[in-house]
């Protein structure tokens, strides 16, 4: 990373970030290869990757796009959002809301304009809010529109009257909870306590079918690889640079002449966007999108996601979600009582004695290797470094 | 030899039939006039019936209002084999006279005294001129109060002896209502005028049906001065219902702002005195309730007295546990408030968990003493249930604790020398570290007594802290960092806003109002409505 690589911008880009290097290319064989193995490779074979695994890591892939979304304004802003699951849920709302339209008659109650739920509570006619989405550009639109619309509104009243640090994280958890409490709502017209689901197709493919969960799986795996490289741009760019200084130290930053909120609030849009788009990306594959994604713990969950992998590196976002979704899906599976336990346990840890994540614990063990000094393990050093 | 004992046991058999017999005479003697008059009952027709309970509601007697009322009640029945008055009661049948409990073998043993229609008109306006002259003044109340529904159970002359014979005040009120209400129904023009000048302001709904009654037949007979009277005086008792609406809604904003200021009260001395984050603050609370859980099943015959010490119990529990956290985690991550607040939130999980795994998932029942249920009644639209008045004074009174702990003890002056200026208490001879620990075990030890008196008003479950660590937030951050007194006005003001936005906007939609303005309001003072000046604010 120390001497600079010329070249154009995206393989400057590419080249100048060595451990992002390899985790591109990763990602780039997994999304290449596990859609064709489901597909090519016949059943029974041990290379063949069933479509339930396969749409179980796109999952994760969605996750990892939205740690990578909230990395880049905690690990280089030292915004710490805790509703960032709510931007995630917009997103995904924005794509159920078009998936509902693809239903069209084929509902239980066979109405062609109204979704079944709008029915069932008697609405005559589709509400303004829902017009449009029978298109999937405008649906796709608004998976960035409406998480950047309330990022933007919401960045400029809080960065402009200075809210900060705790505070800030606060009424983001409030704002995600109040939008939980609305969600759950019938009147809202977003399917209240059920939310959207009973999907049937995706731009006329069907979404049981393996090759369309497979181009799904595809997509997530580009959109991840994508969202990596835009973060990737905005951190290394000046304004990257500027981030980082408002991270450390903000008043600093504004005494030299910065206007800390706007580059705060592009970052912090730019983010939610991401974060829709993982959003978006994650409903044709679960299959339903309710309220209960707009729960302040799924907000926190991303964080921690962000800090086993490690801050303000971007792939250890990367690492973090896939790492601890893994073990989610592991533990509640095997050991069900176990896992709040074991999550709870990876907060604690990783605060005190992995402030740097899985990706700094390495960097140390590396160096230690280097020095050859052997000595107690790094977590110790950690934890004094970690002290301010 | 055995017809000697076949004798023997004929004549003990004779032995007991007679003493048995005897008793039954004893207890069927007519030894009162009531006693009398219910045998005959037994065997009247309904006509011979008719003439008997009126002579029955004139008998002067203890018991004949409760006969009358078991009467009317089709309750009454005697046993078919000695005729003993019975009362058949849901789960066991007792004698009416001498209380007993009476076994009987199959439900053919015993029969109805029936009523009909006209017995119990002539019954029930006996109860209730039994009851309006009852020495008892609570008897003579719920009589009148029973009279406003159907004023017809007395007779004009009965009234006027009643009022004038009535020295309760409140009584003789509503006895002058129930004659506002009879003379509705006159055929004279000023009566009924000045009856409804009598009915106007009253807040008892059944004044309030007689009236729009009235209006509407008034309406169909074309008495205009008299329509426009009634409808004035029940605009009037509206006003005053739409008053008293308010003062429960206030009341309910109170209690409501006295259970959020409990749940903050803790996370004012942990985030607004350290500045630590405490996310598993709510499940302090819960452990304070799971305390008071435990401490019942320990001492199930007393549950008023387990209160009482589930309170320190409870303080202990969550304080030790605030002390082991301080200890273990937070003292580590000291001026880093985000890294802080994961831990915490770890730590949150971990407990969640670990009381799911001992107590199961499911919400435990926590009993509340008798003196807690119940409503004080202001007047017939107004009434405060007790539990809502003990929390607000119990919030009060904890709040006013720690006061007295933070200004007036050694162990709170060391705790602001701490706040103030570390290395300079550290200096003077304090030990921070402690006073550190001490100080959350404090704040957790108080979210532990929120916990004891939420367990009384709301379910309790390994979810319960969920509910409170946001709304606490926000009255910590509302009411001003720091600052008791901001915690206190910020919980009331928030819990009335809520209340008074309900019946307005519904209850969801008042919780995401209320927490759109608290974001709002942070945007326009970040530091909340009593902000700390000076050097202090700049600490954040």
């Amino acid at each position: 990373m120390s001497q600079e690589i010329k070249g154009g911008p995206l393989t400057r880009l590419i080249m100048n970030d060595k451990a992002g290097r390899k985790l591109l290319l990763v990602l780039l064989l997994v999304s290449v290869l596990v859609p064709l193995s489901n597909l090519l490779v016949p059943e029974g074979s041990l290379f063949h990757v069933s479509t339930f695994t396969m749409t179980l890591l796109g999952k994760y892939l969605c996750y990892a796009l939205l740690a990578v979304a909230v990395d880049l304004i905690w690990g280089y802003c030292g915004i710490l959002s805790l509703g960032h699951g709510a931007f995630f849920a917009l997103g995904g709302y924005a794509m159920g809301m078009y998936l509902m339209r693809q239903i069209g008659d084929r509902g239980v109650y066979a109405n062609p304009e109204l979704p079944d739920f709008m029915v069932f509570l008697n609405w005559t006619e589709l509400p303004w809010y829902w017009q449009g989405f029978d298109q999937f550009w405008f649906a796709m639109i608004m998976v960035l529109a409406a998480p950047g619309l309330l990022a933007f509104v919401f960045g400029v009243l809080a960065f402009r009257s200075r809210v900060t640090g705790v505070y800030l994280s606060i009424i983001t958890q409030a704002l995600t909870y109040a939008l939980l409490l609305a969600f759950f709502r019938n009147d809202m017209g977003f399917g209240g306590n059920n939310g959207l689901t009973d999907f049937k197709d995706i731009l006329g493919f069907d979404l049981q079918a393996d090759t369309t969960r497979a181009a799904l799986f595809f997509a997530s795996g580009i959109a991840l690889i994508g969202g990596y490289l835009i973060s990737r741009f905005i951190v290394t760019s000046k304004l990257g640079r500027v981030l980082v200084a408002i991270r450390d130290s903000e008043s600093r930053a504004r005494f030299l002449g910065y206007r800390v909120e706007w580059y705060k609030l592009f970052v912090f849009v730019v983010s939610s966007m991401l974060a829709g788009v993982a959003g978006a990306l994650y409903v044709p594959q679960v299959g339903i999108i309710n309220p209960g994604e707009f729960a302040p713990i799924n907000s926190i969950e991303i964080i921690i996601w962000v800090a086993v992998g490690g801050r303000g590196t971007l792939y250890g976002a990367v690492i973090g979600a896939v790492l601890v979704n893994y073990a989610k899906t592991y533990f509640t599976g095997a050991f069900a009582e176990l896992w709040l336990f074991m999550l709870g346990g990876l907060f604690v840890l990783t605060t005190l004695y992995l402030p740097k994540g899985v990706v700094g614990l390495w960097a140390q063990i590396q160096e230690k290797r280097r020095s050859s000094s052997g000595g107690p393990g790094g977590g110790q050093s950690a934890t004094a470094e970690g002290k301010v | 030899m055995l017809s000697v004992f076949r004798q023997v046991m004929l004549y003990l058999a004779v032995l007991c039939c007679a003493v048995n017999a005897h008793a039954a005479a004893d207890s069927m003697k007519p030894d009162t006039e009531l006693h009398a008059l219910a045998q005959q009952l037994i065997d009247a027709g309904f006509r011979e019936k008719k003439a008997l309970t009126e002579a029955l509601v004139e008998i002067n007697d203890p018991k004949t209002l409760e006969f009358s009322q078991v009467m009317v009640n089709g309750d009454l029945y005697y046993r078919k084999d000695d005729r003993v008055v019975v009362i058949k009661g849901e789960d066991k049948i007792t004698s009416f006279f001498n209380g007993e409990v009476i076994e009987i073998a199959s439900s053919r043993d015993i029969k109805k005294i029936s009523v009909n229609n006209s017995l119990r008109t002539i019954l029930r306006s006996g109860i209730a001129r039994l009851q309006i002259f009852s020495p008892v003044a609570s008897v003579r109340k719920q009589a009148a109060v029973n009279l406003l529904k159907s004023a017809d159970d007395i007779d004009s002359v009965t009234l006027s002896r009643a009022m004038a014979e009535e020295k309760n005040s409140e009584v003789k009120d509503i006895l002058s209502l129930v004659q506002g209400i009879k003379s509705l129904e006159s055929g004279d023009s000023a009566t009924r005028l000045a009856g409804i000048d009598a009915l106007a302001g009253s807040l008892y709904p059944d004044v309030r049906g007689a009236l729009a009654n009235f209006v509407r037949a008034a309406e169909s007979d074309g008495r205009a001065s008299e329509v426009k009277a009634a409808t004035d005086a029940l605009e009037k008792i509206e006003d005053l219902l739409r008053v008293n609406a308010v003062i429960e809604n206030l009341y309910f904003g109170l209690a409501l702002g006295a259970v959020l200021l409990l749940a903050a009260i803790g996370l004012a001395i942990t985030f607004g005195v350290m500045g630590v984050i405490n996310m598993a603050h709510g499940e302090m609370i819960m452990l304070g309730a799971y305390t008071t859980y435990v401490v019942q099943q320990l001492m199930p015959d007393h549950i008023g007295l387990s209160l009482a010490v589930a309170i320190p119990a409870a303080f202990l529990v969550s304080g030790l546990v605030g002390v082991a956290i301080e200890r273990g985690v937070i003292r580590h991550l000291y001026g880093r408030p985000l890294e802080t607040l994961l831990a915490t939130f770890g730590i949150s999980l971990v407990l969640q968990q670990a009381v799911r795994s001992i107590f199961s998932p499911l919400n435990r029942e926590v009993a509340t003493p008798d003196w807690m249920a119940g409503t004080f009644m202001i007047n017939p639209a107004l009434e405060l249930t007790y539990n809502r008045l003990y929390i607000i004074i119990f919030s009060l009174v904890v709040l006013a604790l720690l006061a007295l702990v933070l200004k007036r003890t050694l162990f709170g002056l060391q705790m602001r020398a701490v706040t103030m200026n570390r290395p300079m208490a550290s200096s003077m001879g304090i030990r921070t570290g402690w006073v550190d620990a001490l100080t959350f075990g404090l704040g957790s030890g108080i979210a532990g007594i929120a916990g004891v008196a939420l367990s009384q008003l709301t379910n309790v479950g390994p979810n319960m802290g969920q509910a409170y660590i946001i709304d606490s937030f926000m009255v910590v951050v509302f009411g001003g960092v720091g600052n008791l007194w901001g915690t206190l006005v910020g919980a009331m003001s928030l819990g009335v806003v809520n209340k008074l936005l309900e019946p307005w906007a519904g209850a969801v939609v008042a919780k995401i109002l209320v927490l759109v303005f608290i974001i709002l309001f942070i945007q326009k003072r970040p530091r909340g409505l009593f902000a700390l000046k000076g050097r202090a604010a700049d600490m954040g």
